[in-house]
């Protein structure tokens, strides 16, 4: 890998102290959303008011660290104007990139901001060359950020038959569905994913712990897994949670809690085209973006030089304290 | 404007001589003026059915109905990509796109968008007008308040949309099988058990709750959709197309009774006791169409 | 919606927290004198307020809220109310009884290191070093507008005694390493 291949970190910031960690860390950009529902993390006490972000956007330039913000669920009819509105005051304020999903919203901004970077949301679930390339045609996208269900020879693959940039997934919470069309979360709360920025909305969620800590989370009516003492929790969404199907009993219907890490693939997934590496989790704290970014910045760096890596073990930082390279080393994952 | 019934895709793998025989039947017995055929969850599926394609398309063109042709819902891996290539490449068929990939060759010739694509706004609306679609079949989980709104854009740019009354409600998609998980398989090995189960898999909570149902890659609702009481208010918001989701039980009896509804024959409460005299084991839900959770029925 | 009783809100359940606290160690102490501790509290919270008001935009509604705070190796309970107009944090006897709406638990280390930022609540939670009842929205909102804030809390807090933030934050930090260790 030479210099010229040096891919970007890309971190995530649920809050201006978290983003400044970030640029502080090492992060090549930091992406974050407006309070509110234009983005697919809107939980309480998260995300930035336009001044902070304007402040952010700041913070970020003065030490070379790119914004990009995330505008990235689906605005109902009705109300496009809170959406379209944060797509203009971002760009006032000069943000780097606007991470679109709404086919609608991608259509506006294509016309009206002729020339600021769209980057394809994770939420648009693009999953292949074919479709990919029908939003580069349209709306002249910049960068698509990859699901995370490819393995990295269809990357390679992917890489090859389009003209924009890939964002990669390498570290954090990965939800098992594709992403922008799960409505699971509405069909126990009444609130959507891609409707209202929420997945698992925490006043939903209820945890009750009984006399042996097994630690039963509940998500409005349903119990959607039951912790045995001693055992490790994950997060509390429906796609992480156990239950009992004809043949099976008690078990990860969708999958384990557990999180993304590909620090092994990296080589790899720059190798095969991938411009730019995303680490998840805007809902984490400040101590997480703090170990992961400075991990990652160190191993991306090492890579840089030919040298292999001493990286620490962030396991400690994962969901249920496991992690996977999921479905980017194999298609049996699937 | 006449009211319009729609058979939707059919979700499920069934027995091959099963899945004819309901096509025959559709086209032969229930009062629905379109059928929208082709594999929707699975390309590993699509060739079970090839066998008696031919012979089912030719049997409900006969009976007078229209036929739509869908396209997968998730296009990933080669075999999707080599299956959707063969779909969009066909002349003179209607094709429903369930994903964006559908759309990079089919541009400007008259198409139809399904459920699951995205279409919350208007301006995605207008945006995939322009593109050539005519018909939009809105995702369930959008609410009433939404679907008028949206219909109001939809007459100005002269397309239909389309709303699902009927049937388990798709919710989730995914790049795994969960029906291959649940017998400790993976999709590329999956020996195509998800035909053990023709209305997809009960997946119940630890505490025995009836919660979801798993077909293949996707997860569906336990309950069944049921819209039979609000199909009064979707025909004052000037809905005129309703589409019904294929189960191994009552289909045609829904399609009979969702028809003497429309042309007023019988009325909801009338309605409501004969469909659940022949359904599927299952509660019904119309949760979603009010803004409530999906489960939950509202009366 | 604050719950009736103690812990009806909570899975624990009055009795049941009285129990874990018996099986400790900690609870063959006496109760804490809370009127020392108290004044120490209100400076706390009150110096808190002050250099960081935007804390309270982050809460939002949840800035209502009462938060039980349960420090598992220490006889006492806090509650906390960030009210922006009157915030008020206060001990309490481990038997009496308080209304609440979101209920906390850790050891005393484990609660200053997320308060602080020095460690990730959600890994704190994965690995059930910290458990959470109630409302979970409240809860949320608190982790969160706390992590908004810079630097450190314990030094701020340090700092405002004056001349004596030095053998203030020396005392902290000695506490928070002890509490730990008895409950690692």
């Amino acid at each position: 890998m030479d210099k010229e291949q040096k891919p970007e970190l890309i971190c995530p910031a649920g809050t201006p102290a978290s983003l400044r960690t970030a640029v502080d860390g090492g992060a090549d950009a930091i992406y974050c959303g407006f309070v509110g529902p234009t983005n697919a993390r809107n939980f309480p006490g998260l995300n930035f008011s336009l001044d902070e972000m304007a402040k952010s956007v700041l913070y970020a330039h003065d030490r070379g660290a790119k914004l990009l913000c995330a505008i990235n669920s689906f605005p109902t009819a009705g109300r496009t104007d809170i959406w379209k509105k944060a797509i203009d005051d971002a760009i006032s304020i000069g943000v780097d990139a606007v991470i679109i999903a709404d086919i609608g919203m991608a259509d506006y901004m294509s016309k009206k901001h002729t020339n600021a970077r769209i980057h394809l949301s994770v939420q648009a679930g693009a999953s292949s060359a074919e479709s990919i390339n029908f939003y580069c045609e349209r709306f002249d996208i910049k960068r698509v950020v990859l699901p995370r269900i490819l393995t990295v020879a269809e990357i390679k693959k992917v890489h090859d038959a389009i003209d924009c940039e890939i964002e990669a997934f390498i570290f954090g919470n990965i939800g098992m569905m594709a992403e922008g069309r799960c409505s699971l979360t509405n069909y126990v709360t009444g609130l959507s994913t891609n409707m209202d920025g929420v997945c698992s909305p925490a006043n939903f969620v209820h945890y009750e712990e009984d006399e042996n800590r097994n630690l039963t989370t509940r998500l409005g009516e349903f119990a959607i897994d039951c912790i045995g003492c001693g055992q490790n929790a994950g997060y509390p969404t429906i796609c992480k949670g156990r239950y009992n199907a004809t043949h099976r009993k008690g078990y990860y219907a969708f999958e384990e809690p557990i999180s993304l890490n590909l620090t092994h693939l990296l080589p790899d997934l720059i190798d095969a085209g991938v411009t730019a590496l995303k680490i998840e989790g805007r809902q984490r704290s400040k101590a997480y973006i703090k170990s992961v970014v400075s991990s990652f910045r160190s191993a991306i760096d090492a890579f840089a030089k030919g040298e292999t890596p001493d990286i620490s073990d962030l396991l400690a930082l994962t969901e249920g304290h496991k992690q996977t390279e999921g479905a980017f080393l194999s298609k049996k994952w699937r | 404007m006449k009211t319009k019934l729609i058979i939707g895709p059919n979700l499920y793998n069934w027995d091959p001589e099963i899945w004819r025989d309901f096509y025959f039947k559709i086209a032969d017995e229930a009062p629905v003026d379109e059928v929208v055929l082709g594999e929707v969850i699975c390309s590993k599926r699509a060739p079970l059915f090839n066998g008696f394609f031919d012979e089912v398309v030719e049997r409900l063109e006969n009976s007078g109905k229209k036929i739509i042709f869908s396209t997968l819902a998730e296009i990933t891996s080669n075999i999707d990509r080599r299956l959707l290539a063969k779909q969009v490449s066909q002349k003179n068929i209607f094709i429903e796109a369930n994903d964006v990939a559908a759309l990079l060759n089919i541009n400007n010739t008259p198409h139809a968008i399904g459920s699951y694509m995205n279409v919350y706004n208007e301006e995605a609306l207008e945006f995939f007008a322009k593109n050539g679609a005519t018909n939009i079949t809105l995702s369930p989980e959008i609410p009433k308040s939404a679907i008028a709104e949206l219909n109001k854009t939809a007459k100005n740019l002269n397309i239909d949309l389309e709303i699902i009354i009927y049937g388990r409600i798709g919710l989730a998609l995914s790049a795994r099988c969960y029906h291959a998980r649940a017998h400790k398989l993976t999709k590329d090995s999956c020996k195509f058990i998800c035909d053990e189960d023709p209305d997809g898999m009960d997946l119940t909570t630890l505490e025995g709750r009836e919660f979801l149902t798993i077909n293949g890659i996707q997860t569906m609702s336990y309950t069944c959709l049921n819209l039979a009481n609000e199909i009064n208010d979707l025909q004052k918001i000037g809905i005129y197309k309703f589409r019904i989701s294929p189960q191994s039980k009552g289909t045609i009896h829904a399609s009979k009774v969702f028809r003497n509804l429309l042309d007023n024959k019988i009325d909801k409460s009338e309605a409501m006791v004969l469909l659940e005299k022949e359904k599927i084991n299952a509660p019904f839900s119309n949760g979603f169409f009010h803004g409530l959770p999906g489960n939950e029925w509202r009366v | 919606m604050k719950s009736n009783s103690h812990f009806s809100n909570s899975p624990f359940g009055k009795q049941k927290a009285n129990k874990d606290k018996a099986n400790s160690l900690k609870n063959l102490l006496p109760p804490l004198p809370l009127f020392i501790l108290q004044p120490l509290l209100n400076h706390i919270v009150s110096s808190v307020a002050k250099k960081h008001p935007e804390l309270f935009n982050r809460l939002g509604d949840s800035a209502n809220k009462v938060f039980l705070i349960d420090p598992s190796d220490l006889p006492l309970f806090l509650i906390l109310q960030p009210n922006p107009l009157n915030p008020t944090l206060k001990a309490y006897n481990q038997n009496e009884i308080i209304e609440h709406d979101t209920y906390i638990c850790g050891t005393f280390a484990t609660l200053m290191q997320m308060i602080d930022a020095q460690s990730d609540s959600d890994a704190l939670f994965f690995n059930r070093e910290i458990r959470v009842s109630g409302d979970s929205e409240a809860m949320v909102a608190l982790r969160n507008a706390l992590d908004d804030m810079e630097g450190s809390l314990a030094k701020d807090v340090a700092k405002s005694f004056g001349v004596l933030s030095k053998p203030v934050l020396l005392a902290m930090q000695k506490f928070s390493k002890n509490s730990g260790k008895e409950n690692g």
